[in-house]
This record gives C-alpha cells, structure tokens and sequence, in this order.
C-alpha cells in the first residue's frame, strides 16, 4: 500500500495521496479548497476552464491542480500571490462574456461562478466591449437554457457521454461563438438528463418546471427518499412556505452516488395537480359530497361492516410507505378477510408459495458495478430503474462486463449490450430454455423444457459469459414479474444461476420489497410468517369480486394487470374505499367513500429499497387541504373496526414493530419449489407484448405535467415490425384498431423493428390503452 | 434500435463519397472509425455543392457510428465546412496577422466593394462566396493571399484580384 503513496507538500502542510492521482484530488480530501469550475469528481478531467491553477515549485509557469499529477516530493502553493494572481486572471477572461445578471438568474445564490467571483474577480471589469450573446435553445420540457451565462466548462457535455451513455449536448463551432447546445432543434432525451442541472456550475441550464418559482436562499432543505422505483435515491426536498418547489439528489455514494433520475427529481410536479384530492368525500343518493373526516371515515367502516368486513378485499399501491402496508394487511387481516394484494401487475400466482419472503437484487445495488457477467430477464432497465442501469452501464463501460437480455423486444441501450434475445411471452422462456440447456443445468422442474430447446449460438454466448465471469448476476425484471408465466421465469433464472454460479436477483417495483415485508400478500403475514387466513390475490379478486374493496393510491385502469377487468371490478364491488390523493372520474364512478391522501413529502414513513435497506423520512412538506397520511388513516380505520393493536403514537411505532419481526430474516432468492412446469404456447398468431413505461407507473408520474411532456412519456401507439405490418395489411396506415379480451382502442401505428416477429408492441398505465387487457396475451390488430 | 425509420445512409452519401470514406477508413484502426470524419465531411461537402445539410451530417455520423452531435461539432468547428449554402466559388482571404500587416484588409474592402457583398456572404448570381474570416493559410511569405477553390494566390494587389474573380466563370 504504501508503496502506490507519496509524499507531497500544500502550503506547508504535508500530505500524502495515491502516485498519479490529480492534485485537486488530495487537496479536496484535505480540505484544502481550490476554486475549479470545470472538474467534476465523477466525470473525465478536460482541464478547460483553468479556474484551478495553483503555484507549483520548480514548475515554471501555474499548473491546473485538476490535470496535474501528483508527484513524490512536490511543493504546491495554492495561495501564494503566483497563485493567487493566476487565479484571478483566469475569474477575469471568464467573466467577459458572461452577462453577470445575478438577479434574474435561478441559480442566484447557489452559483459556482457567483462563490468564485465573490473570491477572486475584481470590483470592476476592465472590459468595455460588447459581450457576445447566445439566444436560448428549447431542449424539451425539462431543462432550461439561458446559455449566454455558460463558460464552457464542457461539464454537460462530459455527463451525456460518460454517464448519460448518450451524446446530446454538444459545443459547436469555436473561438468566441462556441456555444453549448444541440446544433439542431432538439429535445434532451435522456432518463438522467436533469443531473446537467446540479453540474452546470452557472445559471446556463437550469430546472425549467421551478424557473422564476423562488430564490435558492428562501428555500428550505429537507433530507427525503425518491418513491417511484426500487434503489431508494436519496434527495433533497426543497420546500418554500410548506409547498414542494424543487427535488435535487442528496449524495449517498452506496445507493445514488450524486445522481437522481428525472423521474425522481421533477415527479413531484404532480403533487399540486389540479385532480388533487383534498376533502373526504361520499357518495349520498348517487351524488358526491364533501364531508368532514368523522364523517367519511364512520361511512366507510358503516358501508364494509354492512358488506360483511370478513370479506372485504384491498388493492395497495406498491409505492405505499412500509408502514402503510403494514397496516393494510393488519387491518384487513384484523377485519377477518386475507384479501390484501400489493403485487398488482403480477398475473402468474401459481407459485406463490415458493417465491422469496422478500424477492430482492441479491446484492448490493453497489456491488453491480463489479459484475463482469449479467442476464437480465424482462427489463428495459435503463428506463424502468435508470440508477440500476447506470451501475450496470459502469461495469460496461470500465471493465467490459458482458451484460445480456432476454425480453420481449429489443430496446435502445445506452451501453453495448452482450447479447440481446427478444420473443414473444412463450418465446422468452424457450429462450431461457436454451440458455439454461446451454449451461448445463440439471433442475429437475424444468427439465422438460430444457431438454426441448433449441441451443443457439447467442444462448451459448450468454450461458458461457455468465459462467466463465467470477461475478455474474441473473436479474429478473419487471416485464418478468407481469409475466403469464412468471412460475416458469423464476424456475429458469434460478436454473440458470444455479448453473453458471450465479447470483439469483429481481430488480422490484417501487417499495414493493416492503409490501412483502410488510406482508401486503395473501398468503402471508408479515415478515413472512404464514398468514392466518388464506387471502385472494389480486387476479382471484377479480374472478370473484369481493363485496367490499379498498383501494390504496391507486387507480385500477393504469395500475392493474388487466386494466379493463380491474376497472369492471371495482363496479362491480358492492362498497369501494378509495383512499387516493386524486380524483378521477372513474373513481367517482365506482367508489362511495374518498378518503385524501398525503404524497410522499407530506407523510413521514419507510421505503424498503432492491438491497433490502430500510431509509425512513419525515413528511416535508404541508398536506394539500385535508388530505393525511396513509398511516394515520389506516390507525384510525382500525381504531373505528374496534382492532386490537392500532395505538400507534407515531410511523416509527408501526416501523418498529414490522422491523422486531423482521429481524431474523435472510434474505434468499434461491427457488427451492420441484413442481415439474411446461410452456404454455398460445394458438393465436398474433401477441402482445407490453411494459408499464416509466412516466406511467404511478398515480403521481402520470400527473407530472413536464415528466408527461416528454418524449419518453408518448407510449398511446402500437408498435410492429415491418413484417407483421406487410402481413397485417397496415403498411401505410396512421392508425390501427386492436381488440384485446372484450375491449378494443384505436391507436397510432409506429413501426419498428425491434419488435419480435408475430409480436404487438402496447404499453400500459396510460389512457389510450387502459380498455385493453395484460402486457401478454392473443390480441387482433384491424386497419382502419 | 427504437424507431428504425433510420433513413438509408447509402442513399444520401453518393457511391463516390462513400468509396472515398472507405479508403479512409482502410487506414485506421477498425474501432477508431472517428478518425475518418474530417475526410467523410469533406467528400460529403463535395458531393453537395460546397455545403454540409444535417441530412448529409447525420448520415455521415451512422456510417461512421458516431453521435450525431459529434458530428456537428467537427463541421462547425473547422472553418473549411460550409453549413449554409454558398456560392459555387469560394473565395477565402487571409486575415491572419502576417497577411494583415501585409495589407490584407485592402484586399478584403476591394473583393468586397468589386463583388457587392460582405465577407460571408453570396453573390447574387451564385459565383462568388466570400468566405468568413480566413486563418492563416500557411503562405505568409506571400501575403497578403487568398484561396479560391482551395488554389493559392499569393502577392495580392488589387488589380490581380480583379484579373483572378474575373477568370472565374
Ligand atoms: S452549459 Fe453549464 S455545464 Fe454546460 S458547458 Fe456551459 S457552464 Fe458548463
Ligand atoms: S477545474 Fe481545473 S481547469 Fe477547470
Ligand atoms: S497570416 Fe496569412 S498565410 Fe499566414
């Protein structure tokens, strides 16, 4: 160790770094502070701006402390007049240009250029000439662009490249009409895109839903974790007199780094919507009336009581709070009834007993940065987790890890991708099929199937680079888990695993690993103990509605498998409990109680993340109107059925007692379950394939009016190679009709030929599709 | 892979800029195909009367498998690229130090004053394209001097611009 370690000397203080690594390194791991604009420790050093440049003995002229290897023996000064002075030149070539219109700028108070100039620019500018101006480019609905104020530190440019994995910035032309943009009229495009905000060290490129909503000093700054998928981001919530106003990311070097994605940064647009729910309100004589909160909440226990409370059934968001499932369940399974569901778009049940008492990524989310080999089964994980995919993408790009796919089509990767192998639902598992057979596995419950696939070059590609890799991870994904056949995917991936010496992971849906925690299934209680009374799921709720249902910040036309069905369900129910922070018009249809909810930033509570880490946060921000958490709602329902246990004081009650039971749990993916399974090939020639996009997942991204401007959130189309649309007669057509199950949409027509032969491309979670049935089944495609 | 409504490179780059990219190509590295890029512009700008469109640029970045973006900024970095459409001459002052003190300015009012028009811009007729700040040209010892279709003339005087933009057809 000592050896790679030399000694060198800062103003006098001794310090000793790594040979080789850069000055600006050591000395900010000193403390010691040098002002920089361009270097930015997670990006590639371009030691373009020369904010940094330090006095170093024996060299003749000031060297950048960014770019300047550190060397045995070395005697830098980084305040010495030599220093000082070059410092200061540099503050004054770069505020020439620069428009120094503090007072109208967002990131007034918060600026790089402002701290620095404050330090070393001069009181005066020498410079009389006219300034050069940049006229704004529209990048897309997220960031904005004010780029007379950019000094070209590339910063932006170094994100889209090295973490983005997409190049859309540039900095074209040169001299003194370099200007940072796109060359063409453009959007941004990326699922990370916002990060350029935080890096932009100027006002140059800014957060365009909060532009001219507050100064940074009136904002106040609170620690919070990002609820729309499984890594658990840890951000910062700014609030300004009790209202939301921006999120930017809090760095956590093991979950986020210093990263969020876009979604998790302007999702909290959707918490003012204009459908907000902010009164209790109840259905008398088929019209809806505002009520009081005793009110609605003695109206609801009335109306399940009358039902029969045993046989009440709940829908759960997986995006509720850890302590928010827990209560479900502990109400529902207090009321007498098991039916309590989080697994929503879950469609294959029929191994349920063998699934994981918390199905999670089998590592740390750290850790995927070092696998050499991966095989990810039914993710576009690049959209759906973008910080997974980002660690993923590191072990891509740094050490050339083979990473692969097997899903239902193919997707535009911001890394070179190993292999990619994409098929219909039943095309998938003979996929997995082959890989397995491929790896030689020997499980006796998939050995039908193994024994009948056919090998191919790219499944003997993946088994080997999984098998040959000391670190290989076999992950399975969303488009897994909504699956018709999810038994069969879990049986194979574990085969495969087990085969290759791989670890077994899921990359889980939103806080769903507190939902199986919490024990929001029914067929187990909480922390995985055997549930007292047998539930229906969510699939079974629907074949035979319940009498009485509660609903948890969902809505069941986006956020259900079968989208058509669940909607007719929850009709159909007798007594609906909405407890939701929007109002829909369906919900006014099929519910007879709206109790209002709190977002995320309004409610304190626990989000369980992939790893299985517990992060807890406080509630933030001010509850719109009457609207309360969802824990205090459910204690208070519990209190009102007369349940024992519901005297929880605080959210950190109801976390305590899940975290005592939860105690001696290990966590284990391993699928011990023997059944012997089969594939089940469907005769209908045409199928749909289909995802939840990322801007649909969830009751608050879908309100998330810039996130819905985007171009990642256009998903009403469906898509089909060029073949099928030879054979399907719709060449040339705009529009196409689609019959699923009883329902049928009009949709435009992309074609692409990303999509598996024999193969239709349709989305959930948005309202163009929500009269259609699962991601997976037959479907008709008609021109119109 | 989204969307592979890609449009065709090989029909936008003529078989000839693509037989000359080819020949660059041979003589990098097969994974440094960037390095080709100058070259590629170049023929691509040959093909189209002097000029780059994005059409051309982003057909130039899919056959050589770069970002569309990197593309841009090569073309609009190096001043030999044409964004705009030009005239079919392109007449190219030295305004470097050397060829400014050499009188180069003189040079610029004449073709300016003679032609109509302002350095950056077009004749009317399509002849003459004036181009935009020249940087040194590597001829200093004859300045001032200017380039018209990439052949150098150097010892400038008013007289031999005139009798030089006159020849042109
Ligand atoms: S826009 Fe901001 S990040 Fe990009 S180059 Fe300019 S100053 Fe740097
Ligand atoms: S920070 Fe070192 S040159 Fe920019
Ligand atoms: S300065 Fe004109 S050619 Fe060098």
């Amino acid at each position: 160790m000592s050896e790679d370690l030399v000694k060198f000397t800062v103003n006098g203080q001794e310090l000793e770094a790594p040979k080789g690594s850069m000055l600006i390194q050591a000395t900010d791991a000193a403390g010691i502070s040098i002002p920089r604009f361009c270097y930015h420790k997670k990006l590639s050093v371009a030691a373009n701006c020369r904010m940094c440049l330090v006095e170093v003995e024996k060299a003749p002229k000031p060297m950048p402390a960014c770019a300047t290897p550190i060397m045995d023996g070395m005697v830098v000064h980084t305040k010495s007049p030599k220093a000082i002075a070059a410092q200061k030149s540099v503050m004054e070539f770069l505020l020439i240009n620069h428009p120094l219109d503090c007072p109208i700028c967002d990131q007034g108070g918060e600026c790089e250029l402002q701290d620095i100039s404050m330090g070393f620019g001069g009181d005066i500018s020498q410079y009389t000439d006219e300034k050069r101006v940049v006229f704004d480019k529209d990048i897309g609905p997220l960031i904005s662009t004010e780029l007379t104020r950019c000094i070209q530190c590339t910063r932006c440019i170094r994100f889209g490249e090295e973490i983005a994995g997409m190049r859309e910035l540039g900095a074209t032309d040169r001299g003194d009409r370099m200007v940072i943009g796109t060359y063409i009229e453009k959007s941004v495009d990326s699922e990370m895109s916002g990060n350029v905000i935080d890096i932009c060290p100027v006002g140059a490129l800014t957060a365009k839903p909060s532009r001219f909503s507050a100064r940074a000093w009136e904002l106040i700054e609170h620690p919070s974790i990002a609820p729309h998928d499984s890594v658990g981001s840890n951000i910062f919530v700014h609030t300004q007199r009790g209202k939301v106003t921006r999120v930017v990311p809090r760095d956590n070097e093991a979950i986020n780094e210093v990263w969020i994605s876009d979604r998790d940064r302007f999702s909290y647009q959707g918490i003012y919507a204009p459908d907000r729910m902010t009164q209790p309100m109840i259905k008398q004589d088929g019209e809806w009336i505002a009520a009081t909160w005793d009110d609605a909440l003695q109206k609801a226990v009335e109306g399940i009581n009358a039902q029969g409370r045993d046989q009440a059934a709940a829908w759960i968001s997986p995006n509720a709070t850890l302590e928010e499932h827990y209560l479900m369940q502990k109400l529902l399974r207090g009321m007498g009834s098991g039916n309590v569901d989080h697994r929503l778009r879950q469609t294959d049940f029929s191994d349920q007993d063998a699934a994981p008492v918390m199905p999670w990524l089998g590592q740390r989310i750290e850790d995927l940065e070092n696998v050499n080999a991966a095989l990810l089964v039914g993710s576009n994980v690049r959209k759906a987790q973008p910080l997974i995919a980002h660690r993923l993408r590191k072990a891509v790009i740094n050490h050339d890890a083979k990473v692969s796919f097997v899903n239902p089509r193919e997707f535009d990767w911001h890394f070179p991708v190993f292999a990619e192998c994409a098929s219909s639902a039943s095309g998938m598992l003979e996929d997995l099929a082959a890989i397995a057979k491929a790896a030689g596995t020997d499980a006796a419950s998939v050995a039908t199937i193994v024994n009948a696939a056919t090998v191919t070059e790219t499944h003997q590609q993946i088994a080997d680079s999984l098998k040959q890799s000391d670190k290989a991870i076999v992950l399975i994904g969303d488009m897994a888990q909504q699956h018709p056949q999810l038994a069969v995917i879990r049986k194979l991936a574990d085969a495969i695993a087990k085969a290759t010496n791989s670890v077994l992971g899921y990359i889980p849906e939103a806080n769903s690993a507190a939902g199986w925690l919490a024990g929001t299934v029914p067929h187990r209680g909480p922390a995985g103990s055997a549930a007292a009374v047998k539930g229906l799921n969510v699939a079974e709720m629907q074949a035979n509605p319940a009498k009485a249902l509660i609903t948890f910040n969902i809505e069941p036309e986006f956020d259900v498998a079968n989208p058509a069905q669940a909607l007719d369900t929850a009709r159909q129910v007798g007594f609906v409990v909405a407890i939701s922070s929007y109002l829909s018009a369906n919900m006014k249809d099929y519910a007879d109680v709206i109790l209002p909810l709190a977002m995320f930033t309004e409610t304190s509570g626990t989000y369980v993340n992939a790893e299985g880490f517990w992060q807890s946060f406080n509630g933030v921000s001010t509850a719109e109107g009457n609207s309360r958490p969802g824990w205090k709602i459910l204690r208070v329902l519990g209190n009102l059925f007369d349940l024992e246990g519901f005297d929880y004081i605080s959210s950190q009650d109801v976390k305590d007692e899940l975290k005592q039971q939860c105690q001696d749990i290990q966590l284990n993916n391993s699928v011990e379950c023997t059944a012997v399974v089969s594939i089940e090939k469907s005769a209908a020639s045409l199928q749909r394939v289909g995802d939840v996009p990322l801007y649909a997942i969830d009751t608050l991204v879908r309100r998330s009016a810039p996130l819905q401007k985007t171009r990642d959130a256009m998903h009403d189309c469906v898509r089909i190679n060029s073949k099928q649309a030879e054979l399907s007669g719709v060449v040339d057509s705009d529009k196409v009709k689609v019959n699923q199950n009883n329902g049928h949409a009009y949709l435009s027509l992309v074609i692409d030929d990303g999509i598996p032969d024999g193969c239709v491309w349709i989305s959930a979670g948005v309202q163009a599709t929500s009269s259609l049935g699962e991601n997976f089944g037959p479907i008709e495609l008609e021109k119109v | 892979m989204v969307d592979k409504s890609m449009t065709d490179t090989n029909t936008i780059l003529s078989a000839h800029t693509i037989e000359e990219i080819d020949a660059w190509l041979k003589r990098f590295p097969e994974d440094k195909k960037k390095s080709a890029v100058l070259a590629a512009l170049r023929a691509a700008q040959h093909q189209n009367k002097g000029y780059l469109t994005t059409e051309l640029m982003d057909a130039v970045a899919d056959y050589l498998d770069l970002s569309k973006i990197e593309v841009y900024e090569v073309a609009s970095f190096y001043s030999m690229f044409e964004l705009n459409p030009v005239a079919r001459h392109n007449v190219a002052v030295c305004t470097n130090v050397c060829c400014m003190l050499m009188g180069s300015d003189t040079i610029v009012n004449h073709l300016e004053n003679k032609l109509g028009i302002k350095l950056g811009e077009s004749t009317a007729d399509g002849r003459i394209y004036l181009k935009m700040e020249e940087e040194c040209l590597a001829a200093c010892a004859g300045g001032p001097m200017m380039q018209v279709n990439h052949k150098y003339y150097t010892d400038l005087t008013p007289d031999k611009v005139d009798e030089i933009i006159d020849g042109l057809e």
